[in-house]
């Protein structure tokens, strides 16, 4: 909100509610956790061990930071400094498809629309930004990049817009086309990994992109922070800009919240349900962009690990609200970052994260649960339309 | 004669809110009280206290003198105490039988659903107060009035002696309202105990036997109706003297605003709804149009503001067709549009105030410069509507949804009175709303008029009708039986034509 002499200001209720808001999800996660030691001890496991080493995975180890302070200080060595600090950034790195992907499923969400299109445009936006990045040849980076990025969204956006189109003229529901989608999307993927886009080698991969078109990194090997996460932040600024501050992101939240009203408003739904799914695909498209130009270089089968699937838990998470979102997208980047360190040092399963991940989602889908545990009084807040009814 | 039902020192508060303030009422045994106020007085809050669906702060609730706990809908049948809602709670794919027995299934051998049982005791119903209904029927092939009594008779198989009926007109014709009065007689007679919830005066002078007026949670007053009268009531209700006439001169109409010759129109289920209607409104005229609801009203006016196309025939908006065009470019050649169904059509419940307040015009100068929004005229201009139509909120920033049904009407009167309009269409303007919200439009509608507005005023309510038409049309079955000069018509005459009667017909056939 800007804060400039407006005649009135919003009043302090607003900023109350929005403490209240943020309550819920905390609790959600808190509690979340707590049911997740009670598992591990229930599995005959160390809680403190698992935590520690979730923490440690996540974050990074306090000790290790001092260490390669120490040692940077004293010799000018940056070396443990960076694996001090390699937790912390592989967390933010597995967050940025998250966010992407998260950003996707909300705008729908804000539409009225359920995409769960997400997975299959993010390998579409994948696959298209890999063969840019290869295939491209003798261009210099600050063309080369920004074009592999575009074909990732360009990619994504047509993903998004035929289910769009499907909706906004025939009334065919976008949930089912967006499932069809996402196995053309498979299927395709496999057929051009295996044939045309298959590189020399032995397995079923795409070549590596030029250097000319990856993310830039920001810190020498093993760590793979890139520029993809700052770009992600300012997509989540976008859609926010997009959806709060605009006149289209008005008519888009306005034919989510109450199609009629739209429509006697003068607004056009056609226009708006099929620019809605578009801007959506490509944001998808850009997380896989964003995977394929910043982290991986290259494009497997299988490549995606579901960020599509858990982007729509992202967007419930994050109430459809980029800031939210972005939360949510961090958690789910340091739970899913710090589980693998949990695994290999404390022997805990990688799944209880899942379990985490389920119960978090479970308490942010059913607040009353979190309110009755936690004797929170309910206040009525904007509800978003998940989805409407068949055919509408 | 003992009291079948009191209340006594009922208080009730939500955060930021007392809805209930001290409330005493009474009910006596076989007697209609009816509890007047105006939307928001706090009646449905009470009800449900009475219901066990809220719990009371203060207070205790007594039924046949001893005092009881009611902590949900059970308790209050086991009392004896049964509701029928404004809004049905009737499954519309199930039978009047299937519908009754839903909650207390009796059952064959345990296992099968014992209808026949049911269906008997519903005909038993039936004949003892004059219900007649069909207890095989599905609820979605019946009108609303009969889907009414079924709520009535699921109320007394669960054997309730005090019914509490919320709002029972709201949705009903002229005629069904009349058959509603009749059972009411006749469940009076055999020993039953009403609650009549209400916010209609002459309602309440026809069939109440003690009249409790509520305002802003408080009990204003209790009166007999031999002393009251409608003027006496809505003052009570409103709290200030109220003018139940619309003032007005009579109309200085111009030329042609509007001019519909032949239009056809099929509604959303494709059914011609619409059957070659003609007709014209000029500027500074008010044409109102009467019916029956259902009777293509509602296409009608859909087709003139482009949410419906035309199957023929041809609408000329200042001399211009709008044949082919959209909502859109309808609003910018300045028709405003007060929608039949506010929270469909009219508003965004979830938005803030300021939201709706730009709802058609969101896209031009000042709320908008190139693509963004501008907040500071979005927020001053709510501030200046919400202070020149007095819509009642904490500020704008709250959603449309909390406000209560008549301050959402004035945030769309507003609304659509702040740009430069040349025909105003109103679309059951006050429909459900109280005393004081329906005399501020009414003054406003007639306002715009003097102003040389084009009026088309669409109602089932022939009151409102009468009251601010110069002329007025009747549709019955998609077509206009005729077209009157108000200060010719007569409630008779137009209660012919609503019936699909011409008078002159009947003259002859006598």
């Amino acid at each position: 909100m800007s804060e400039t002499a407006t005649p009135s200001k919003k009043p302090n209720q607003t900023r109350s509610s929005l403490g209240q808001e943020l309550m819920i999800p905390g609790l959600a996660v808190l509690t979340g956790l707590i049911i997740g030691a009670i598992v591990i001890v229930a599995s005959g496991a160390n809680v403190f061990d698992a935590y520690g080493a979730l923490f440690t995975g996540s974050f990074g180890s306090p000790v290790k930071f001092i260490e390669g302070f120490q040692s940077f200080f004293s010799t000018g060595d940056t070396g443990d400094l960076i694996k001090a600090i390699y937790p912390f950034t592989e967390s933010l790195v597995t967050a940025t498809p998250y966010i992407f992907a998260g950003l996707s499923v909300a705008l729908g969400f804000r539409a009225g629309l359920f995409n769960i299109g997400a997975e299959g445009q993010f390998f579409i936006g994948a696959l298209c930004s890999a063969f840019v990045g290869y295939s491209v040849k003798g261009l210099p980076m600050i063309v080369h990049l920004p074009l592999a990025l575009l074909a990732g969204a360009l990619g994504g956006a047509l993903w998004g817009m035929i289910p769009g189109y499907l909706k906004a003229k025939f009334g065919a529901h976008e949930v089912v086309n967006t499932i069809m989608m996402n196995w053309i999307a498979f299927r395709l993927s496999d057929w051009l990994l295996s044939g045309p886009m298959r590189s020399s080698g032995f397995r079923p991969v795409t070549p590596n992109v030029l250097a000319t078109a990856e993310l830039p990194r920001f810190f020498p090997a093993p760590l793979r922070f890139n520029l993809g996460f700052f770009l992600a932040l300012l997509a989540a600024y976008l859609v926010y800009w997009f959806l709060f501050k605009t006149t289209t992101g008005f008519e888009v939240r306005s034919v989510g919240a109450n199609p009629d009203a739209a429509k006697y408003a003068g607004m056009n739904i056609v226009k708006n349900l099929v620019l809605v799914m578009s801007m959506a695909g490509a944001l998808a498209g850009l997380a896989g962009s964003a995977q394929v130009l910043g982290v991986d270089h290259w494009v497997g089968q299988g490549f995606s690990a579901g960020y599509g699937f858990d982007a729509i838990a992202l967007a419930l998470l994050g109430k459809s609200h980029p800031a939210g979102v972005v939360m949510a997208a961090l958690l789910f980047g340091f739970l899913r970052s710090g589980a693998t360190d949990m695994q290999s040092m404390a022997g805990i399963p990688i799944d209880i994260i899942s379990i985490i991940q389920g119960l978090v989602i479970v308490f942010i889908a059913a607040p009353d649960i979190i309110r009755w545990l936690y004797r929170i009084r309910s206040i009525k807040t904007e509800e978003t339309v998940l989805t409407r009814g068949w055919g509408k | 004669m003992t009291n079948v039902l009191e209340l006594r020192g009922i208080t009730k508060r939500f955060p930021g809110v007392v809805a209930n303030e001290n409330v005493d009422i009474t009910l006596r045994e076989g007697k209609i009280l009816a509890l007047l106020g105006e939307n928001g007085a706090g009646k449905t809050t009470l009800m449900n206290i009475l219901y066990g669906l809220y719990k009371p702060d203060e207070g205790h609730i007594s039924v046949r003198g001893k005092q009881v706990e009611i902590h949900g809908p059970n308790d209050a049948i086991a009392q004896g105490i049964g509701m029928v809602h404004q809004h049905f709670m009737l499954v519309p794919v199930m039978t009047v039988t299937e519908n009754v027995m839903l909650g207390i299934e009796p059952t064959k051998n345990g296992v099968f659903l014992d209808r026949e049982k049911v269906a008997k005791r519903i005909r038993e119903i039936s004949d003892q107060y004059g219900l007649e209904v069909n207890p095989n029927a599905y609820i979605k092939d019946l009108p609303v009035g009969i889907q009414q009594r079924v709520e009535i008779i699921k109320v007394l198989y669960r054997q309730a002696d005090i019914l509490i009926l919320d709002e029972p007109t709201a949705v009903l014709t002229p005629q069904e309202v009349e058959g509603l009065f009749k059972i009411i007689e006749t469940l009076i007679k055999s020993g039953k105990s009403i609650i009549f919830i209400t916010h209609k005066l002459k309602e309440v002078l026809a069939v109440a036997d003690d009249i409790t007026v509520l305002r802003l949670g408080r009990v204003v007053g209790s009166i007999s109706p031999k002393e009251a009268t409608s003027e006496k009531l809505a003052s009570m209700m409103v709290g200030r003297d109220v003018n139940l006439v619309v003032d007005k001169q009579s109309a200085k109409p111009g030329e042609a605003v509007l001019v519909v010759e032949n239009l056809f129109v099929r509604d959303e289920l494709q059914h011609m709804t619409v059957q070659g209607v003609s007709f014209e409104v000029r500027k500074g005229e008010v044409l109102g149009v009467a019916g029956v609801q259902g009777n293509g009203q509602t296409e009608l006016v859909y087709a003139l503001t482009g949410l419906l196309p035309l199957e023929g025939g041809t609408i000329h908006l200042l001399g211009e067709s709008i044949r082919h065009t959209t909502p859109r470019d309808i609003l910018e050649r300045g028709v405003a549009h007060i929608p039949e169904d506010r929270q469909r059509h009219g508003l965004i419940l979830t938005f803030p105030i300021h939201d709706n307040m730009m709802l058609c015009t969101y896209y031009k100068n000042p709320f908008a410069k190139g693509i963004t929004l501008q907040e500071k005229p979005i927020f001053s201009n709510a501030e200046e509507l919400v202070r020149q139509y007095d819509v009642r909120t904490p500020n704008i920033f709250v959603n449309a949804g909390t406000l209560s049904g008549g301050n959402q009407q004035k945030v769309i009167v507003a609304r659509e009175f702040s740009r430069p309009i040349e025909l105003l269409i109103a679309s059951q303007p006050t429909r459900g709303l109280d005393v004081g919200s329906i005399e501020y439009i009414h003054k406003q509608i007639i306002k715009k008029r003097d102003e040389g507005t084009g009026v088309l005023v669409v109602s089932s309510e022939l009151d409102e009708i009468l009251a601010l038409s110069d002329r007025i049309a009747v549709m019955y079955k998609g077509q206009i039986m005729d077209i009157l000069d108000a200060n010719k018509a007569t409630k008779e005459h137009l209660g012919l034509l609503m019936a699909g009667i011409h008078p002159s017909e009947t003259q002859i056939s006598k």
